[in-house]
């Protein structure tokens, strides 16, 4: 109280004091302050000069000379168009889509994985399973699209083999609009259910042994084990993690997709992060896709908090 | 203990789905090695799965190693591991070091301001731009200074420097040790398993790296090898495969596989030695999460 009153009465000289609080501790942990320096203007200018460049999505059109204070302002034009355009529906719909299939295929992949694991007896044969099935990790998005392309080759490649076993005819996989979008999951699946799995075993490693020796005792066997011990016990990171999974809804993998698609496929293909790319970079509307880009990064975002609040709320676990 | 039918029924149907696992992650990659040392006429009528070869020959290797821009792709992106990996250890271990810091005037602002860029950003165009006014476009800087902090490794690494003990630091500072000292001296050697799990992560990253070389740079002669490889295996330009007049058409698919072989055998090799450092990695960003 007598504090408060003092720091009213006598604001300049409060003023004073802080400034030379600030110097004090700025020379105080100078060399921090040195190292910190490149550090902060990475971010400056890495990080917060794009978000300044984001008001171009309210602008007509960017120029390099001109700056972005010097444009014309257009306010929400560039977003009218967009949701008016022919392409907004197919974008988000392919987007969510794809999202939603990654989740209801490809989340429970790496859960499976690690129950499987969880309940192997001999230690050497777990530990080669975990380095087999982490490896294509690894492996960079362009060998894996290669792999696909050239896997989807009309002659001898292997999916057409795998065809020609049904009697059916040889197709160009990656230029089928309805093959896009189980060749991308799959391929998913395939690359990151065993990297995913780590988190999951991690969680079940910290389930009390305990647990299953009283279960034992009362006559469980390891199916029941399973359902009743083992599956709760990891809940809360399933949960967790499909709450995260679920915040990324409107993300998607905007370099696999764009080593991906052709043009035959865009129907099917076709998401918001390579219409971005599309419209921006290869032809130039800068405003117009900052705008689309701008959008995108918004609801990305309130997703994310949203997600955020579920799972403090499910799991008081926050991500910040 | 003795187990019942049940259990062993239960181990068996367990051990034939991981044995499965394990066939499926593998035979991808065995497929691509058996066909690029396959005879490239076999391997176009053959319509098998590959198991084994189908006859021999190693001259798409030999096409390989004499196209000059895989030459050029991997030197390049040695290169941008080394100097870019270099740099981010350097810049992170700043921040990770100076924020780590909980007498730091200013510290949690700072945070605050640095976490927010995990989950909002200019996006793709503005960031182009910005590269672009730089004057970064078509230039080895591109690929070394936009990604210096991975904002996420950044925080792994500073949770890892928090548990260096203060009295540590304090002592050093009443024996004159400055800041850079104390980092490079102290807290580095006792953080080496963490820094190894951050360079082996970044490193990775910049080996892998497409999206960034496919957006700023434009002179060949910058490639990366994930670059030269989509040109080969996705673009199949055939001039880029290195196939002239003397290369028939027929060995192109054999080309594709043995460029994959090449691609990633690097990594494979090491891979197994250095899994538990990933593995670690994985872990402690879970933790975070």
């Amino acid at each position: 109280m007598k504090v408060e009153t003092q720091l009213a009465m006598k604001p300049a000289k409060v003023k004073t004091s802080k400034a030379a609080f600030i110097k004090k501790e700025l020379l105080r942990n100078k060399y921090v302050y040195i190292m910190l320096i490149p550090v902060i203007l990475y971010y400056v200018i890495f990080s917060y000069a794009p978000m300044y460049g984001l008001l171009m999505a309210f602008q007509k059109s960017y120029s390099p000379i001109k700056g972005i204070m010097e444009g014309k302002w257009i306010g929400f034009d560039n977003f009218t168009m967009f949701f008016e355009s022919y392409y907004f529906w197919r974008i988000i719909k392919n987007t969510l889509i794809l999202s939603l299939y990654s989740i209801v295929f490809g989340f429970p992949a790496p859960i499976i994985l690690a129950l499987l694991l969880n309940e192997v007896r001999k230690k050497w044969f777990k530990s080669t399973v975990q380095t087999f099935s982490y490896m294509p990790h690894f492996i960079s998005v362009v060998v894996v699209v290669g792999m696909l392309k050239t896997f989807s080759a009309l002659d001898g490649g292997l999916f057409n083999v795998v065809r020609g076993l049904f009697d059916l005819q040889p197709i160009m996989f990656l230029a089928e609009k309805d093959m896009f979008r189980p060749l991308y999951i799959l391929s998913n699946i395939w690359q990151g259910a065993g990297w995913a799995s780590i988190i999951f075993l991690a969680a079940l490693s910290g389930i009390d042994p305990q647990l299953y020796e009283a279960s034992k005792m009362d006559g469980a066997g390891r199916w029941k084990q399973l359902l009743h011990i083992t599956l709760p016990g990891i809940m809360p990171t399933i949960v967790v993690m499909l709450i995260l999974r679920l915040g990324a809804v409107m993300n998607s993998d905007f370099q696999k997709i764009l080593l991906m698609q052709t043009a035959p496929t865009y129907e099917t293909s076709d998401v918001i992060s390579t219409f971005v790319y599309r419209s921006g970079i290869l032809e130039g509307n800068y405003t117009y896709s900052t705008a689309v880009g701008l959008l995108n990064g918004m609801i990305n975002f309130s997703l994310l908090l949203l997600a955020n609040y579920i799972s403090r709320r499910v799991n008081s676990t926050s991500l910040w | 203990m003795k187990r019942s039918f049940g259990e062993h029924v239960f181990d068996a149907i367990n051990t034939i789905l991981l044995l499965l696992v394990i066939a499926i992650s593998l035979y991808p990659m065995l497929y691509v090695f058996n066909s690029s040392i396959s005879d490239p006429d076999q391997l176009l009528r053959s319509r098998s799965f590959m198991l084994l070869p189908e006859g021999f020959q190693l001259d798409a290797y030999k096409h390989v190693f004499s196209n000059k821009k895989i030459y050029s792709g991997y030197l390049n992106t040695l290169f941008y591991v080394v100097a870019g990996t270099g740099v981010n250890l350097l810049m992170t271990s700043f921040a990770a070091y100076g924020l780590s810091r909980m007498d730091l005037y200013g510290r949690k602002t700072m945070m605050k301001l640095i976490t927010f860029t995990m989950f909002f950003g200019g996006g793709m165009i503005p960031t182009f731009l910005l590269i672009q006014n730089l004057g970064m476009v078509d230039s080895r800087w591109a690929m070394i200074i936009p990604g210096a902090i991975n904002t996420f490794y950044f925080l792994i690494m500073k949770t890892s420097f928090e548990s260096v003990p203060v009295s540590l630091i304090e002592s050093a500072k009443l024996d004159g040790a400055n800041d850079f000292r104390i980092l490079f001296r102290i807290v580095l050697p006792l953080s080496k398993s963490i820094l190894a799990v951050m360079m082996l992560y970044y490193a990775v990253d910049h080996w892998n790296d497409y999206v960034t070389p496919m957006l700023y740079l434009r002179s060949q002669e910058l490639y990366p090898i994930q670059i030269v490889m989509r040109d080969i295996l996705i673009s199949s330009s055939t001039e880029s495969m290195g196939a002239g007049a003397d290369t028939g058409f027929a060995i192109g698919e054999n080309i594709k596989y043995a460029t994959i072989i090449i691609s990633t055998l690097p990594i494979m090799a090491v891979y197994p030695f250095i899994q538990r450092f990933f593995v670690q990695g994985a872990l402690i960003g879970a933790v975070k999460q």
